[in-house]
Protein backbone atom coordinates (compact mmCIF):
# COMPACT_ATOMS: atom_id res chain seq x y z
CA UNK A 1 0.00 0.00 0.00
CA UNK A 2 2.79 2.44 0.87
CA UNK A 3 4.58 1.64 -2.37
CA UNK A 4 1.35 2.35 -4.22
CA UNK A 5 0.99 5.74 -2.50
CA UNK A 6 4.65 6.52 -3.09
CA UNK A 7 4.23 5.66 -6.73
CA UNK A 8 1.19 7.93 -6.99
CA UNK A 9 2.84 10.84 -5.17
CA UNK A 10 6.20 10.51 -6.93
CA UNK A 11 7.56 13.98 -7.68
CA UNK A 12 9.12 12.77 -10.89
CA UNK A 13 6.62 10.46 -12.56
CA UNK A 14 8.03 8.32 -15.31
CA UNK A 15 4.97 8.05 -17.53
CA UNK A 16 1.90 9.99 -18.58
CA UNK A 17 -0.40 7.57 -16.76
CA UNK A 18 1.47 7.91 -13.51
CA UNK A 19 1.45 11.71 -13.75
CA UNK A 20 -2.29 11.97 -14.29
CA UNK A 21 -3.13 9.30 -11.72
CA UNK A 22 -0.95 11.14 -9.23
CA UNK A 23 -2.84 14.35 -9.91
CA UNK A 24 -6.15 12.60 -9.41
CA UNK A 25 -4.97 10.96 -6.21
CA UNK A 26 -3.81 14.30 -4.77
CA UNK A 27 -7.22 15.82 -5.54
CA UNK A 28 -9.11 12.96 -3.92
CA UNK A 29 -6.90 13.24 -0.85
CA UNK A 30 -7.62 16.96 -0.61
CA UNK A 31 -11.32 16.29 -1.03
CA UNK A 32 -11.27 13.66 1.69
CA UNK A 33 -9.98 16.22 4.16
CA UNK A 34 -13.23 18.16 3.88
CA UNK A 35 -15.86 16.37 6.01
CA UNK A 36 -18.83 18.07 4.33
CA UNK A 37 -17.56 17.05 0.90
CA UNK A 38 -17.26 13.48 2.10
CA UNK A 39 -20.86 13.58 3.37
CA UNK A 40 -21.94 14.95 0.00
CA UNK A 41 -20.02 12.26 -1.86
CA UNK A 42 -21.54 9.56 0.36
CA UNK A 43 -25.06 10.88 -0.29
CA UNK A 44 -24.47 10.89 -4.04
CA UNK A 45 -22.92 7.45 -4.01
CA UNK A 46 -25.97 6.22 -2.10
CA UNK A 47 -28.21 7.85 -4.71
CA UNK A 48 -26.31 6.17 -7.53
CA UNK A 49 -26.32 2.86 -5.67
CA UNK A 50 -30.08 3.12 -5.06
CA UNK A 51 -30.71 3.97 -8.70
CA UNK A 52 -28.61 1.11 -10.06
CA UNK A 53 -29.84 -1.58 -7.67
CA UNK A 54 -33.43 -0.33 -7.28
CA UNK A 55 -35.08 -3.68 -8.16
CA UNK A 56 -33.07 -5.45 -5.45
CA UNK A 57 -33.38 -2.78 -2.77
CA UNK A 58 -37.04 -1.88 -3.11
CA UNK A 59 -39.19 -4.28 -1.07
CA UNK A 60 -42.31 -3.72 -3.18
CA UNK A 61 -43.18 -2.78 -6.73
CA UNK A 62 -43.16 1.00 -7.25
CA UNK A 63 -46.25 0.81 -9.44
CA UNK A 64 -48.26 -2.09 -8.02
CA UNK A 65 -51.45 -0.82 -6.41
CA UNK A 66 -53.11 -2.36 -3.41
CA UNK A 67 -56.23 -0.42 -2.54
CA UNK A 68 -56.82 -2.35 0.69
CA UNK A 69 -53.55 -0.89 2.07
CA UNK A 70 -53.93 2.74 1.06
CA UNK A 71 -52.51 5.58 3.16
CA UNK A 72 -50.91 3.38 5.79
CA UNK A 73 -48.49 5.18 8.14
CA UNK A 74 -44.80 4.16 8.20
CA UNK A 75 -44.37 0.68 9.69
CA UNK A 76 -41.99 -2.27 9.49
CA UNK A 77 -43.58 -3.55 6.24
CA UNK A 78 -43.93 -0.11 4.63
CA UNK A 79 -40.94 1.91 5.91
CA UNK A 80 -42.27 5.19 4.57
CA UNK A 81 -45.93 4.27 4.56
CA UNK A 82 -48.17 3.90 1.51
CA UNK A 83 -49.86 6.42 -0.74
CA UNK A 84 -53.47 6.87 -1.81
CA UNK A 85 -53.28 3.89 -4.19
CA UNK A 86 -51.61 1.60 -1.66
CA UNK A 87 -48.17 1.80 -3.27
CA UNK A 88 -45.12 1.50 -1.03
CA UNK A 89 -43.58 4.99 -0.78
CA UNK A 90 -40.09 3.69 0.10
CA UNK A 91 -40.00 1.64 -3.10
CA UNK A 92 -41.21 4.63 -5.08
CA UNK A 93 -38.55 6.88 -3.59
CA UNK A 94 -35.89 4.30 -4.45
CA UNK A 95 -37.09 4.05 -8.04
CA UNK A 96 -37.46 7.83 -8.12
CA UNK A 97 -33.68 8.03 -7.64
CA UNK A 98 -33.35 6.66 -11.18
CA UNK A 99 -35.47 9.44 -12.63
CA UNK A 100 -33.72 12.13 -10.61
CA UNK A 101 -30.31 10.82 -11.58
CA UNK A 102 -31.32 10.65 -15.23
CA UNK A 103 -32.61 14.22 -15.21
CA UNK A 104 -29.48 15.52 -13.51
CA UNK A 105 -27.10 13.61 -15.74
CA UNK A 106 -28.84 14.50 -18.98
CA UNK A 107 -29.14 18.18 -18.10
CA UNK A 108 -25.44 18.23 -17.20
CA UNK A 109 -24.52 16.44 -20.42
CA UNK A 110 -26.55 18.82 -22.58
CA UNK A 111 -26.19 22.15 -20.83
CA UNK A 112 -22.61 22.17 -19.52
CA UNK A 113 -20.75 21.43 -22.79
CA UNK A 114 -23.04 23.78 -24.71
CA UNK A 115 -22.48 26.63 -22.26
CA UNK A 116 -18.77 25.88 -22.05
CA UNK A 117 -18.30 25.96 -25.80
CA UNK A 118 -20.37 29.11 -26.39
CA UNK A 119 -18.64 30.92 -23.53
CA UNK A 120 -15.15 29.90 -24.59
CA UNK A 121 -15.70 30.84 -28.25
CA UNK A 122 -17.23 34.13 -27.21
CA UNK A 123 -14.43 35.03 -24.82
CA UNK A 124 -11.64 33.82 -27.09
CA UNK A 125 -12.63 35.69 -30.23
CA UNK A 126 -14.15 38.79 -28.61
CA UNK A 127 -15.50 41.53 -30.86
CA UNK A 128 -18.65 40.80 -32.83
CA UNK A 129 -18.71 37.08 -32.06
CA UNK A 130 -18.74 37.97 -28.39
CA UNK A 131 -21.48 40.58 -28.79
CA UNK A 132 -23.80 38.27 -30.73
CA UNK A 133 -23.30 35.20 -28.54
CA UNK A 134 -23.56 37.11 -25.29
CA UNK A 135 -26.68 38.89 -26.59
CA UNK A 136 -28.36 35.54 -27.08
CA UNK A 137 -27.13 34.43 -23.67
CA UNK A 138 -28.55 37.57 -22.06
CA UNK A 139 -31.96 36.92 -23.61
CA UNK A 140 -32.06 33.50 -21.98
CA UNK A 141 -30.64 34.80 -18.70
CA UNK A 142 -33.22 37.56 -18.43
CA UNK A 143 -36.08 35.12 -17.94
CA UNK A 144 -36.72 33.28 -14.69
CA UNK A 145 -35.65 29.67 -15.00
CA UNK A 146 -38.83 27.95 -13.93
CA UNK A 147 -41.05 30.24 -16.00
CA UNK A 148 -38.96 29.65 -19.13
CA UNK A 149 -38.94 25.91 -18.48
CA UNK A 150 -42.72 26.07 -18.01
CA UNK A 151 -43.10 27.85 -21.34
CA UNK A 152 -40.96 25.24 -23.11
CA UNK A 153 -42.79 22.33 -21.55
CA UNK A 154 -46.11 23.94 -22.40
CA UNK A 155 -44.95 24.25 -26.00
CA UNK A 156 -43.37 20.79 -26.25
CA UNK A 157 -45.98 18.97 -24.21
CA UNK A 158 -45.62 17.51 -20.71
CA UNK A 159 -43.27 14.59 -20.15
CA UNK A 160 -39.95 13.81 -18.58
CA UNK A 161 -37.90 14.16 -21.81
CA UNK A 162 -39.36 17.57 -22.53
CA UNK A 163 -38.75 18.63 -18.94
CA UNK A 164 -35.08 17.66 -19.35
CA UNK A 165 -34.78 19.61 -22.59
CA UNK A 166 -36.51 22.61 -21.04
CA UNK A 167 -34.24 22.61 -18.00
CA UNK A 168 -31.14 22.21 -20.17
CA UNK A 169 -32.21 25.14 -22.35
CA UNK A 170 -32.63 27.32 -19.30
CA UNK A 171 -29.39 26.40 -17.57
CA UNK A 172 -26.71 26.78 -20.25
CA UNK A 173 -26.50 30.61 -20.21
CA UNK A 174 -25.01 30.68 -16.71
CA UNK A 175 -22.29 28.26 -17.83
CA UNK A 176 -21.60 30.31 -20.93
CA UNK A 177 -21.10 33.37 -18.75
CA UNK A 178 -18.66 31.58 -16.46
CA UNK A 179 -16.70 30.09 -19.34
CA UNK A 180 -16.49 33.47 -21.03
CA UNK A 181 -15.30 35.23 -17.87
CA UNK A 182 -12.75 32.50 -17.30
CA UNK A 183 -11.55 32.68 -20.91
CA UNK A 184 -11.19 36.46 -20.79
CA UNK A 185 -8.72 36.17 -17.93
CA UNK A 186 -6.22 34.27 -20.03
CA UNK A 187 -7.07 34.91 -23.68
CA UNK A 188 -4.07 37.24 -23.95
CA UNK A 189 -1.82 35.07 -21.82
CA UNK A 190 1.54 34.21 -23.26
CA UNK A 191 0.87 30.48 -23.30
CA UNK A 192 -2.00 31.12 -25.72
CA UNK A 193 0.19 33.40 -27.88
CA UNK A 194 2.91 30.76 -27.83
CA UNK A 195 0.44 28.22 -29.20
CA UNK A 196 -0.60 30.62 -31.97
CA UNK A 197 3.05 31.07 -32.88
CA UNK A 198 3.51 27.32 -33.04
CA UNK A 199 0.89 27.29 -35.77
CA UNK A 200 -2.05 25.91 -33.78
CA UNK A 201 -5.50 26.63 -35.23
CA UNK A 202 -8.15 28.50 -33.27
CA UNK A 203 -10.20 25.32 -32.90
CA UNK A 204 -7.21 23.48 -31.49
CA UNK A 205 -6.43 26.25 -29.03
CA UNK A 206 -10.03 26.48 -27.83
CA UNK A 207 -10.54 22.75 -27.36
CA UNK A 208 -7.04 21.86 -26.23
CA UNK A 209 -5.94 24.86 -24.21
CA UNK A 210 -8.85 27.12 -23.32
CA UNK A 211 -11.51 24.57 -22.38
CA UNK A 212 -9.35 22.55 -19.96
CA UNK A 213 -8.82 25.72 -17.93
CA UNK A 214 -12.56 26.43 -17.79
CA UNK A 215 -13.66 22.93 -16.84
CA UNK A 216 -12.72 23.02 -13.17
CA UNK A 217 -14.85 26.06 -12.37
CA UNK A 218 -17.52 24.54 -14.59
CA UNK A 219 -17.56 21.24 -12.68
CA UNK A 220 -17.93 23.15 -9.43
CA UNK A 221 -20.73 25.27 -10.79
CA UNK A 222 -22.58 22.34 -12.34
CA UNK A 223 -22.38 20.38 -9.09
CA UNK A 224 -23.73 23.33 -7.14
CA UNK A 225 -26.46 23.84 -9.75
CA UNK A 226 -27.56 20.20 -9.53
CA UNK A 227 -29.59 21.06 -6.44
CA UNK A 228 -31.40 23.76 -8.42
CA UNK A 229 -31.95 21.40 -11.35
CA UNK A 230 -33.47 18.77 -9.07
CA UNK A 231 -35.73 21.40 -7.56
CA UNK A 232 -36.78 22.70 -10.99
CA UNK A 233 -37.48 19.16 -12.15
CA UNK A 234 -39.45 18.49 -8.98
CA UNK A 235 -41.25 21.79 -9.48
CA UNK A 236 -42.25 20.82 -13.01
CA UNK A 237 -43.29 17.40 -11.72
CA UNK A 238 -45.32 19.06 -8.98
CA UNK A 239 -47.10 21.20 -11.52
CA UNK A 240 -47.87 18.10 -13.56
CA UNK A 241 -45.61 19.14 -16.46
CA UNK A 242 -42.69 16.84 -15.76
CA UNK A 243 -42.88 13.12 -15.20
CA UNK A 244 -46.36 11.76 -15.78
CA UNK A 245 -48.14 9.24 -13.54
CA UNK A 246 -47.48 6.53 -12.66
CA UNK A 247 -43.74 7.34 -12.86
CA UNK A 248 -42.41 7.66 -9.30
CA UNK A 249 -40.90 11.12 -9.76
CA UNK A 250 -40.33 12.87 -6.42
CA UNK A 251 -41.94 16.19 -7.38
CA UNK A 252 -45.02 14.46 -8.77
CA UNK A 253 -45.24 12.36 -5.61
CA UNK A 254 -45.28 15.47 -3.44
CA UNK A 255 -47.94 16.91 -5.68
CA UNK A 256 -50.15 13.85 -5.13
CA UNK A 257 -49.48 13.90 -1.41
CA UNK A 258 -50.51 17.51 -1.08
CA UNK A 259 -54.15 16.47 -0.89
CA UNK A 260 -53.50 14.48 2.29
CA UNK A 261 -50.77 16.63 3.82
CA UNK A 262 -52.62 17.28 7.09
CA UNK A 263 -53.88 13.77 7.85
CA UNK A 264 -51.31 11.57 6.08
CA UNK A 265 -48.18 13.74 6.31
CA UNK A 266 -45.79 10.99 5.16
CA UNK A 267 -47.13 10.86 1.61
CA UNK A 268 -45.68 14.28 0.74
CA UNK A 269 -42.88 14.41 3.31
CA UNK A 270 -40.90 11.31 2.31
CA UNK A 271 -40.17 12.31 -1.30
CA UNK A 272 -39.62 15.89 -0.13
CA UNK A 273 -37.06 14.62 2.32
CA UNK A 274 -35.33 12.72 -0.48
CA UNK A 275 -35.16 15.90 -2.58
CA UNK A 276 -33.65 17.86 0.29
CA UNK A 277 -31.04 15.22 1.11
CA UNK A 278 -29.91 14.83 -2.48
CA UNK A 279 -29.81 18.59 -3.07
CA UNK A 280 -27.74 19.03 0.07
CA UNK A 281 -25.44 16.25 -1.07
CA UNK A 282 -24.76 18.06 -4.34
CA UNK A 283 -24.20 21.36 -2.51
CA UNK A 284 -21.73 19.84 -0.06
CA UNK A 285 -19.83 18.07 -2.79
CA UNK A 286 -19.82 21.23 -4.92
CA UNK A 287 -18.37 23.25 -2.06
CA UNK A 288 -15.69 20.66 -1.49
CA UNK A 289 -14.85 20.48 -5.19
CA UNK A 290 -14.54 24.25 -5.31
CA UNK A 291 -11.86 24.13 -2.65
CA UNK A 292 -9.97 21.45 -4.56
CA UNK A 293 -10.44 22.56 -8.15
CA UNK A 294 -10.44 26.34 -7.82
CA UNK A 295 -8.03 27.50 -10.51
CA UNK A 296 -6.70 30.21 -8.21
CA UNK A 297 -5.49 27.53 -5.85
CA UNK A 298 -4.55 24.97 -8.48
CA UNK A 299 -1.03 26.30 -8.82
CA UNK A 300 -0.29 26.12 -5.11
CA UNK A 301 -1.61 22.70 -4.25
CA UNK B 1 21.54 36.06 -46.51
CA UNK B 2 19.67 38.20 -44.04
CA UNK B 3 17.63 36.39 -41.44
CA UNK B 4 15.38 39.30 -40.53
CA UNK B 5 14.97 42.48 -42.50
CA UNK B 6 12.72 45.38 -41.49
CA UNK B 7 12.08 48.30 -43.80
CA UNK B 8 10.24 51.39 -42.68
CA UNK B 9 8.16 49.51 -40.18
CA UNK B 10 5.37 51.45 -38.44
CA UNK B 11 3.37 49.63 -35.79
CA UNK B 12 0.29 50.95 -34.03
CA UNK B 13 -2.04 49.78 -31.32
CA UNK B 14 -5.36 51.30 -32.34
CA UNK B 15 -4.83 55.03 -32.95
CA UNK B 16 -1.46 55.25 -31.16
CA UNK B 17 1.67 54.72 -33.16
CA UNK B 18 4.08 52.70 -31.06
CA UNK B 19 6.96 52.20 -33.48
CA UNK B 20 7.91 54.54 -36.30
CA UNK B 21 10.08 53.91 -39.33
CA UNK B 22 12.09 51.05 -37.89
CA UNK B 23 14.61 49.56 -40.32
CA UNK B 24 17.41 47.12 -39.68
CA UNK B 25 18.84 43.87 -41.00
CA UNK B 26 19.94 40.88 -38.98
CA UNK B 27 22.36 38.56 -40.76
CA UNK B 28 21.92 34.81 -40.55
CA UNK B 29 23.66 33.45 -37.49
CA UNK B 30 23.94 36.86 -35.93
CA UNK B 31 22.77 37.80 -32.46
CA UNK B 32 21.13 41.19 -32.53
CA UNK B 33 19.84 43.15 -29.54
CA UNK B 34 17.08 45.71 -29.28
CA UNK B 35 17.80 47.97 -26.35
CA UNK B 36 15.82 50.77 -24.80
CA UNK B 37 13.79 51.83 -21.83
CA UNK B 38 10.33 50.50 -21.00
CA UNK B 39 7.70 51.55 -23.51
CA UNK B 40 10.20 52.35 -26.26
CA UNK B 41 8.56 49.80 -28.56
CA UNK B 42 11.19 47.07 -28.59
CA UNK B 43 8.87 44.21 -27.61
CA UNK B 44 6.30 45.49 -30.08
CA UNK B 45 8.75 44.97 -32.94
CA UNK B 46 9.18 41.34 -31.87
CA UNK B 47 5.43 40.90 -31.69
CA UNK B 48 4.98 42.34 -35.17
CA UNK B 49 7.58 39.95 -36.58
CA UNK B 50 5.90 37.06 -34.78
CA UNK B 51 2.47 38.11 -36.04
CA UNK B 52 0.99 39.00 -32.67
CA UNK B 53 0.74 42.73 -33.41
CA UNK B 54 -0.97 42.68 -36.82
CA UNK B 55 -1.49 46.42 -37.22
CA UNK B 56 1.66 47.45 -39.06
CA UNK B 57 2.81 48.95 -42.35
CA UNK B 58 6.18 48.63 -44.03
CA UNK B 59 8.05 45.48 -44.86
CA UNK B 60 9.11 42.52 -42.76
CA UNK B 61 11.17 39.77 -44.34
CA UNK B 62 12.19 36.65 -42.48
CA UNK B 63 14.72 34.31 -44.14
CA UNK B 64 14.00 35.85 -47.50
CA UNK B 65 10.22 35.46 -47.29
CA UNK B 66 7.95 38.45 -46.79
CA UNK B 67 5.91 38.21 -43.63
CA UNK B 68 2.11 38.36 -43.63
CA UNK B 69 0.10 40.25 -41.07
CA UNK B 70 -1.08 37.30 -39.03
CA UNK B 71 0.22 34.12 -37.52
CA UNK B 72 0.75 31.40 -40.11
CA UNK B 73 1.41 27.70 -40.04
CA UNK B 74 4.54 27.52 -42.19
CA UNK B 75 6.20 30.46 -40.49
CA UNK B 76 6.09 28.54 -37.21
CA UNK B 77 8.84 26.14 -38.20
CA UNK B 78 11.18 28.93 -39.28
CA UNK B 79 10.83 31.45 -36.49
CA UNK B 80 9.86 31.05 -32.84
CA UNK B 81 9.64 33.27 -29.82
CA UNK B 82 10.56 32.94 -26.14
CA UNK B 83 8.53 35.11 -23.81
CA UNK B 84 9.58 37.21 -20.90
CA UNK B 85 7.57 35.67 -18.10
CA UNK B 86 8.14 31.93 -17.64
CA UNK B 87 5.23 31.90 -15.19
CA UNK B 88 2.78 33.12 -17.82
CA UNK B 89 4.08 31.35 -20.88
CA UNK B 90 3.38 27.76 -19.81
CA UNK B 91 -0.11 26.31 -19.63
CA UNK B 92 -0.75 25.71 -15.91
CA UNK B 93 -2.53 22.38 -16.45
CA UNK B 94 -0.17 20.73 -18.92
CA UNK B 95 2.85 18.66 -18.08
CA UNK B 96 6.24 19.39 -19.63
CA UNK B 97 5.73 16.39 -21.88
CA UNK B 98 2.41 17.72 -23.22
CA UNK B 99 3.87 21.20 -23.75
CA UNK B 100 6.76 19.82 -25.79
CA UNK B 101 4.71 17.28 -27.77
CA UNK B 102 2.07 19.83 -28.78
CA UNK B 103 4.12 21.58 -31.52
CA UNK B 104 5.00 18.16 -32.96
CA UNK B 105 1.34 17.15 -32.99
CA UNK B 106 0.31 20.40 -34.69
CA UNK B 107 2.80 19.82 -37.46
CA UNK B 108 2.24 16.08 -37.66
CA UNK B 109 5.80 15.17 -36.82
CA UNK B 110 6.29 11.57 -35.71
CA UNK B 111 8.76 10.00 -33.30
CA UNK B 112 7.60 12.40 -30.60
CA UNK B 113 8.91 10.48 -27.59
CA UNK B 114 12.51 10.52 -28.74
CA UNK B 115 12.35 14.14 -29.86
CA UNK B 116 11.00 15.29 -26.51
CA UNK B 117 13.71 13.40 -24.66
CA UNK B 118 16.43 14.81 -26.90
CA UNK B 119 15.16 18.33 -26.47
CA UNK B 120 15.02 18.01 -22.67
CA UNK B 121 18.64 16.92 -22.75
CA UNK B 122 19.56 19.79 -25.07
CA UNK B 123 18.16 22.43 -22.71
CA UNK B 124 19.72 20.76 -19.69
CA UNK B 125 16.60 19.37 -18.02
CA UNK B 126 16.78 15.98 -16.38
CA UNK B 127 14.43 13.25 -17.67
CA UNK B 128 12.57 13.18 -14.38
CA UNK B 129 11.12 16.61 -15.12
CA UNK B 130 9.33 15.30 -18.18
CA UNK B 131 5.97 14.54 -16.59
CA UNK B 132 5.94 17.38 -14.09
CA UNK B 133 3.51 20.27 -14.16
CA UNK B 134 4.69 23.89 -14.30
CA UNK B 135 3.89 24.49 -10.63
CA UNK B 136 6.40 21.80 -9.76
CA UNK B 137 9.20 23.67 -11.56
CA UNK B 138 11.33 26.65 -10.62
CA UNK B 139 11.44 29.82 -12.72
CA UNK B 140 14.66 28.83 -14.42
CA UNK B 141 13.36 25.35 -15.20
CA UNK B 142 10.17 26.83 -16.63
CA UNK B 143 12.18 29.10 -18.89
CA UNK B 144 14.18 26.09 -20.08
CA UNK B 145 10.89 24.39 -20.94
CA UNK B 146 9.74 27.51 -22.80
CA UNK B 147 13.01 27.57 -24.77
CA UNK B 148 12.66 23.86 -25.49
CA UNK B 149 9.11 24.39 -26.77
CA UNK B 150 10.33 27.13 -29.12
CA UNK B 151 13.07 24.86 -30.43
CA UNK B 152 10.86 21.80 -30.96
CA UNK B 153 10.16 22.72 -34.58
CA UNK B 154 13.86 23.41 -35.23
CA UNK B 155 13.45 27.04 -36.24
CA UNK B 156 16.40 29.02 -37.56
CA UNK B 157 15.39 32.37 -36.10
CA UNK B 158 14.58 32.93 -32.43
CA UNK B 159 12.89 36.03 -31.06
CA UNK B 160 13.79 36.46 -27.41
CA UNK B 161 11.65 38.89 -25.41
CA UNK B 162 13.70 39.68 -22.30
CA UNK B 163 14.18 35.98 -21.65
CA UNK B 164 15.93 36.46 -18.33
CA UNK B 165 14.45 39.59 -16.78
CA UNK B 166 11.89 37.67 -14.70
CA UNK B 167 14.56 35.40 -13.20
CA UNK B 168 16.95 35.98 -10.35
CA UNK B 169 20.57 36.73 -11.06
CA UNK B 170 22.20 33.31 -10.69
CA UNK B 171 19.50 31.69 -12.84
CA UNK B 172 19.85 34.47 -15.43
CA UNK B 173 23.44 33.46 -16.01
CA UNK B 174 22.44 29.81 -16.49
CA UNK B 175 19.77 30.68 -19.04
CA UNK B 176 22.08 33.06 -20.93
CA UNK B 177 24.76 30.40 -21.09
CA UNK B 178 22.18 27.92 -22.33
CA UNK B 179 21.02 30.32 -25.05
CA UNK B 180 24.60 30.94 -26.08
CA UNK B 181 25.32 27.23 -26.25
CA UNK B 182 22.17 26.51 -28.28
CA UNK B 183 23.02 29.24 -30.76
CA UNK B 184 26.48 27.82 -31.28
CA UNK B 185 25.22 24.23 -31.64
CA UNK B 186 22.23 24.86 -33.88
CA UNK B 187 23.43 27.90 -35.81
CA UNK B 188 20.49 30.02 -34.66
CA UNK B 189 19.86 33.68 -35.32
CA UNK B 190 18.79 35.65 -32.27
CA UNK B 191 16.81 38.85 -32.14
CA UNK B 192 16.78 39.73 -28.49
CA UNK B 193 14.95 42.44 -26.61
CA UNK B 194 16.53 43.56 -23.37
CA UNK B 195 17.12 46.61 -21.23
CA UNK B 196 20.13 45.04 -19.63
CA UNK B 197 23.36 46.22 -21.29
CA UNK B 198 25.63 43.56 -19.71
CA UNK B 199 23.39 40.92 -21.30
CA UNK B 200 23.97 42.58 -24.67
CA UNK B 201 27.73 42.57 -24.32
CA UNK B 202 27.61 38.90 -23.26
CA UNK B 203 25.20 37.62 -25.90
CA UNK B 204 25.07 39.88 -28.91
CA UNK B 205 27.09 41.03 -31.89
CA UNK B 206 25.20 44.21 -32.65
CA UNK B 207 22.54 46.32 -31.02
CA UNK B 208 19.85 48.81 -32.01
CA UNK B 209 18.97 51.45 -29.45
CA UNK B 210 15.34 52.52 -29.34
CA UNK B 211 13.87 55.66 -27.89
CA UNK B 212 10.20 56.68 -28.03
CA UNK B 213 9.39 54.27 -30.84
CA UNK B 214 12.34 55.17 -33.05
CA UNK B 215 15.64 53.46 -33.58
CA UNK B 216 18.17 56.12 -32.69
CA UNK B 217 21.34 54.18 -33.29
CA UNK B 218 22.65 50.83 -34.49
CA UNK B 219 26.03 50.02 -33.01
CA UNK B 220 28.29 46.99 -32.62
CA UNK B 221 28.20 45.44 -29.16
CA UNK B 222 31.88 46.30 -28.83
CA UNK B 223 30.84 49.92 -28.43
CA UNK B 224 29.75 48.94 -24.93
CA UNK B 225 33.43 48.49 -24.06
CA UNK B 226 34.77 51.75 -25.38
CA UNK B 227 31.61 53.85 -25.11
CA UNK B 228 31.80 54.97 -28.76
CA UNK B 229 28.17 55.93 -29.29
CA UNK B 230 27.05 58.69 -31.63
CA UNK B 231 23.58 59.53 -30.41
CA UNK B 232 23.14 61.67 -27.27
CA UNK B 233 20.32 59.40 -25.99
CA UNK B 234 22.50 56.32 -26.33
CA UNK B 235 25.29 58.08 -24.49
CA UNK B 236 23.01 58.97 -21.61
CA UNK B 237 21.65 55.40 -21.51
CA UNK B 238 25.19 54.10 -21.46
CA UNK B 239 26.18 56.49 -18.70
CA UNK B 240 23.05 55.66 -16.67
CA UNK B 241 23.83 51.96 -16.80
CA UNK B 242 27.28 52.61 -15.32
CA UNK B 243 29.47 52.67 -18.42
CA UNK B 244 31.51 49.66 -19.47
CA UNK B 245 29.64 46.63 -18.16
CA UNK B 246 32.78 44.50 -18.00
CA UNK B 247 34.72 47.01 -16.00
CA UNK B 248 35.36 45.80 -12.47
CA UNK B 249 35.23 48.50 -9.85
Amino acid sequence: MTTMTDWLLDDSPTSRVQASLGRGYRMIRLLMRNPLAVIGAVILLTLIFAAVFAPWIAPHSPLGQNLSQRLLPPSSTHWMGTDELGRDIFSRVIYGARITLMIVALVAVIAAPLGLLIGAVSGYFGGWTDKVLMGVTDVFLSMPKLILALAFVAALGPGIENAIIAIAITSWPAYARIARAETLTFRNAEFISAMRLLGASHARIITGHVLPLCTSSMIVRVTLDMAGIILTAAGLGFLGLGAQPPLPEWGAMISRGRAFILDQWWVATMPGFAIIVVSLGFCFLGDGLRDVLDPKQGGKS
Amino acid sequence: MTAISLKNLDISYGPTKVVEAASFDVAEGESFALVGESGSGKSTILKAIAGLAPDWTGEITVLGQPRGHSVDHGFASRCQMVFQDPYGSLHPRKSVDRVLSEPLKIHGISNRDARVEDMLAAVGLDRRFRFRYPHQLSGGQRQRVAIARALMLEPKVMLLDEPTSALDVSVQAEILNLLKKLRREQGLTYLMVTHNLPVVSFMCDRMAVMHKGRIVEIAPASALHDGRFQDPYTQSLYAASGGNPDRKD
